[in-house]
């Protein structure tokens, strides 16, 4: 009973009219709570959390630099499951869906990179090294650029969507690369924050701030993500009626 | 607040230029990832209604 409920939910996810209109009533919250979230996480994070007794304030970039990083990975593992998606069922909405992905997630890749460098400087003494870390989270910036250019490279939608698809499956291989990295091979760069078997080293006073920041960024990219995908499918179906409806308001 | 006065919060100890390099510079690109698709989905609304002022003369 509850399958046949899934099944005929993930029907419906593939009507773009229908996500059209779910996006369009959902897009308000997650826009307020993105606001909301990262304003008080910020605030939080830069004026109130105590420094490091280590590295001193520098250390307030963790709360940027983890979130964008853990963002960066989740959404290249979106990008990849519903290149998946749109590969076995022909899903148009799912195909829209990846290519929305891959601008948001490069961002957040180029903001975990360069809030990384900013943080080395005063951290290890310097903007970049060519350690396993560091390395393997540059190639996940050449793969996003790699699927957007894809994206563009084709007249047809549907060969665009399935050769960015295949490079985004491809390129989930460098996933775990990236979050076993610092286990596997010395490096400068500091063990992950975020265990979900264990208790934070942190005291809370510190991780909570990064919380709220890590659920602030989720909404952001759910945000950005709905706006781009009904943009997407506003172009691609702009012959149907209903859609010539919505553009001559 | 963690700080005893304004300027002490703007220095960061002496990491202020890191800090403040840091948040600046991914406010403005979570700023440019929202602003773009608004400015996309006017684009797609202006090219609709010229399109059917196209049609609407031609008739």
């Amino acid at each position: 009973m509850a399958f046949d409920k899934f099944w005929a939910w993930f029907h419906r996810m593939g009507s773009p009219k229908w996500f059209y209109e779910i996006s369009g009533r959902w897009i308000p919250w997650f826009a307020t709570a993105t606001i909301v979230l990262l304003t008080v996480g910020a605030v939080w994070s830069l004026a109130f959390a105590p420094q490091d007794y280590q590295q001193g304030n520098s250390f307030r970039i963790i709360y940027i630099h983890v979130p964008a990083a853990i963002l960066a990975q989740s959404i290249f593992f979106s990008m990849a499951l519903c290149g998946a998606i749109g590969l076995i069922w022909k899903m148009k909405v799912a195909d829209m869906v990846a290519k929305s992905c891959a601008p948001i997630g490069a961002s957040m890749t180029f903001i975990a990179l360069f809030t990384g460098a900013v943080w080395g400087k005063p951290t290890w003494g310097a903007w970049w090294v060519w350690d396993a870390r560091l390395t393997s989270m540059l190639i996940l910036l050449f793969l996003y650029f790699g699927v957007i250019a894809l994206q563009s490279a084709f007249d047809s939608k549907q060969s665009a969507a399935r050769a960015s698809a295949i490079l985004s499956l491809v390129g989930v291989v460098n996933i775990p690369i990236i979050k076993y990295s610092v286990e596997w091979w010395n490096t400068l760069h500091q063990p992950a924050t975020f265990k979900l078997t264990e208790k934070p080293a942190m005291p809370m006073e510190m991780w909570l701030p990064l919380l709220i920041m890590v659920i602030g960024f989720y909404c952001f990219f759910a945000t950005v993500l709905m706006m781009r995908t009904r943009n997407e499918i506003l172009e691609r179906e702009k012959r149907t009626q209903w859609v010539q409806g919505l553009l001559s308001k | 607040m963690y700080f005893d006065s304004f300027s002490e919060f703007l220095n960061m100890g002496g990491h202020g230029l890191y800090v403040w390099l840091a948040y600046g510079l991914t406010i403005l690109l979570l700023v440019i990832n929202f602003i773009l698709p608004i400015r996309h989905k006017r684009k797609l609304q202006q090219e609709q209604a010229r399109k059917l002022r196209r049609e609407q003369q031609s008739q």
